[in-house]
């Protein structure tokens, strides 16, 4: 029994398992990258048959990223990562906090960079020297089989670096999972100068979400460049709650609004079948006024005691944009009528005072809604990624050790290191410290 | 001068560079190694010289970004990253023979570009972000650096044909001149250590600006998918390293493939895919 439980530890630790992991996840990731995601049975049926889709349908290789199988291997993926840091995590730790003057002189005096100096100086007087020294080195000291021993170590910490990159991979993977079961995402049009107190989801259904407060679009603009390309979408997005306005925002593409742990990003946009928006303003009083109209009956503005009405519109022109004529009356004179091309500011001279005319199409903003807490999870983990990735790839472990023995009338002085990984580095790091204590003159020492 | 110039003088130098280095190898010209440095050297800054030239005239042009943003202008610093990590790898090991093998790379990139249209466009908006830098830098960095781990595994498994049981067949052979199995091996290991942690910075600062732009940090879309399948070539190469102790042949081999994986990420993506990513690069 005991050892069938350590058979099956040591299959969900072995980096076969991860290897054969990679490369099953990188060899089938090819399929949903080949054959189009999320498209309706009919089109996987008229692309490659009614038999094919069939197996398609069978495996949900048209969502295949969210399949029982594909799934079924991120899952084995994460047991491999975690099985296996628990298995290595002590020895790991072990190496970190090893205790380096406990170690067996016949084995220090062996490392693979060494070096052995001898003196005429006492095996104490040289300790003494070897303590006052000053390097990048921490010396630590232990008496050991009858003579002394410093050791000195740097970067221990660095063999953390790979358990921390894979700890980080488990940490992307709980984020995604905290985001899918309390997340959600979705989406909704709202009209220029409409309101919405409910979103819709991404699922099958395109369920009504309520919205605990109230967003409103006063403004949608869609910025073109010359060459017809588009420049910007942007839309003046206001949250209200318990009828006040509590925070309003200009988002586009790259700028959401965030709001109640749910965020909103400009998506898409769609023009309004026959709507309008006039903005009007007194030359005099500087009052002006905004307007979402559709086209026919009068519209008044009380206040000014004036009225308009669009008339009649013509084009597309350039850029889609149109022209409108415009019938207005302010009882000041006779009415007028004119032409006005979309967006431009007309001025309309009258007897009581002149007044700036604008119309341009309305629109619907698209926005796409996200609510993903465990998105901070996801960014932690990608964090501690690319810190343990410098750390495992670029860092290591290095130790030296300075025996000191007494033999007959003279001192022998040995100096020893290794460094878990950059060897060729580590070899000039202990060059150095070899001339430095070849150069000191307190020392008096010869190589041997 | 404009940057069309520069960057037409830069494919030229490229080109002439990897003659010289494939001289140098081919016909043990070593004589011509001050040349070929720099002619590249040169080559490198009339690359820089460009880019920033373009990065120039898009603001002269009232369209001002990063010269980032369709496959003409990621190709063209394609090549200035291969570049300037060929230099590196020329100054820190010494050694020219590598450049017959690396630099080929840059002037490919360079010929690429020039199939391309080199209008410089306006920004679309989602690529209205200050992550567009810091992604395009990482991925480009990394991409440049499987490049060379590439050629360096060609170069290996050219020169393995050289030696029988570690023992040189003939010393005397065109094959004989290239470094030792053992450099190669390391040089391919620690290049390609060094594009794997460029290439985890770029798919995540991909994955945070496509959050930032459409609210989701993974979408399977066909580009991150592709980046991911080449993450793990590459992290299979380095666990079968590290814990099995592979080298030589295998992991040349694993260098060529994981290049492969990063053409298609790069390249066939947008030529043969289709999804969200398809403004080149």
């Amino acid at each position: 029994m005991q050892k069938n439980k350590n058979e099956v530890w040591a299959f969900f630790s072995s980096v076969k398992l991860a290897l054969f992991t990679f490369f099953v996840l990188a060899v089938t990731s090819i399929i949903g990258t080949v054959i189009q995601q999320g498209k309706e049975m009919q089109y996987y049926v008229d692309t490659f048959g009614a038999g094919t889709a069939k197996l398609f349908q069978l495996l949900n290789v048209p969502d295949m990223y969210n399949s029982w199988w594909f799934v079924s291997l991120l899952v084995l993926f994460s047991i491999n990562l975690i099985v296996c840091t628990i298995d290595r995590f002590p020895n790991i730790w072990r190496l970190v906090h090893m205790d380096n003057l406990a170690m067996d002189i016949s084995r220090i005096i062996k490392m693979p960079k060494r070096q052995a100096f001898t003196s005429d100086l006492s095996v104490d007087e040289i300790a003494q020297a070897v303590a006052g020294f000053s390097s990048s080195w921490k010396f630590e000291r232990a008496e050991k089989d009858g003579g002394i021993l410093f050791a000195a170590q740097k970067g221990n910490w660095s063999r953390l670096g790979v358990v921390a990159v894979h700890v980080s991979i488990l940490l992307i993977f709980a984020g995604a999972i905290i985001g899918s079961i309390l997340g959600f995402k979705g989406s909704v049009m709202i009209r220029e100068g409409g309101s919405v107190e409910q979103i819709y989801l991404y699922d099958a259904n395109n369920t009504p979400k309520p919205l605990d407060f109230e967003l409103r679009c006063d403004r949608f603009e869609l910025e073109i460049y010359d060459t017809g390309a588009p420049k910007e979408f942007i839309s003046d997005l206001v949250v209200i709650e318990d009828g006040k306005e509590v925070l309003a925002k200009t988002i586009e593409v790259n700028d959401p609004l965030q709001y109640g742990g749910l965020t909103f990003y400009q998506s898409s946009y769609q023009p309004l079948e026959d709507g309008y928006a006039v903005e009007i303003g007194n030359e005099t009083t500087k009052v002006s006024k905004k307007f979402f109209i559709r086209p026919g009956g009068p519209i008044k503005w009380e206040e000014e005691g004036l009225e308009f009405r669009i008339i009649n519109r013509m084009g597309p022109y350039a850029m889609g944009r149109y022209r409108h004529k415009i019938f207005f009356d302010d009882a000041s004179q006779r009415p007028v009528e004119f032409w006005t091309e979309e967006g431009k500011k007309v001025i309309i001279e009258r007897l009581a005072t002149n007044y700036t005319f604008s119309v341009r199409q309305l629109y619907y903003t698209g926005l796409q809604v996200t609510k993903d807490p465990g998105v901070w999870f996801v960014y932690f983990g990608c964090a501690i990624m690319l810190l343990g990735l410098y750390v495992a790839f670029f860092l290591s472990h290095k130790k030296v050790w300075i025996y000191i023995s007494g033999e007959e009338s003279r001192s022998r002085l040995h100096l020893s290191g290794t460094s878990n990984k950059n060897m060729i580095g580590f070899e000039n790091d202990f060059s150095a410290l070899t001339e430095l204590f070849e150069q000191n003159d307190s020392l008096k020492l010869t190589r041997e | 001068m404009n940057s069309s110039q520069l960057l037409g003088f830069t494919t030229f130098a490229y080109l002439a560079a990897s003659f010289i280095y494939i001289a140098i190898f081919v016909f043990r010209a070593k004589k011509l190694g001050l040349a070929a440095s720099l002619l590249i050297l040169l080559g490198f800054l009339c690359n820089t010289g460009g880019i920033a030239l373009r990065w120039v005239e898009s603001y002269q042009m009232g369209v001002g970004h990063a010269p980032m943003s369709n496959m003409y202008e990621s190709l063209v610093f394609f090549a200035w990253s291969i570049a300037m990590f060929y230099l590196f790898l020329e100054f820190k090991f010494k050694n020219r023979l590598i450049g017959a093998f690396a630099v080929p790379f840059a002037f490919a990139s360079m010929a690429l570009a020039s199939l391309t249209s080199p209008d410089i466009k306006p920004l679309i908006p989602a690529l209205q972000s200050n992550w567009l830098i810091a992604h395009v830098v990482t991925c480009f960095v990394g991409y440049a650096a499987f490049a060379v781990a590439a050629g360096l595994g060609i170069m290996y498994l050219l020169r393995a044909t050289s030696v029988d049981g570690g023992k040189e067949k003939n010393p005397d052979s065109l094959l004989a001149t290239l470094p030792g199995l053992k450099m190669i091996d390391d040089i391919t290991h620690k290049t390609i250590v060094f594009g794997f942690l460029w290439l985890s910075a770029g798919i995540i600062t991909g994955a945070v600006w496509a959050n930032s732009a459409w609210g989701t940090y993974w979408s399977w879309d066909p580009k991150e998918t592709w980046s991911l399948i080449t993450w793990f070539v590459y992290a299979g190469a380095l666990h079968a390293r590290f814990t099995k102790g592979w080298g030589g042949k295998r992991i040349a081999w694993l260098a060529i493939i994981g290049f492969v994986a990063v053409i298609f990420t790069y390249y066939g993506v947008n030529y043969l895919l289709s999804g969200l990513h398809s403004y080149g690069g």
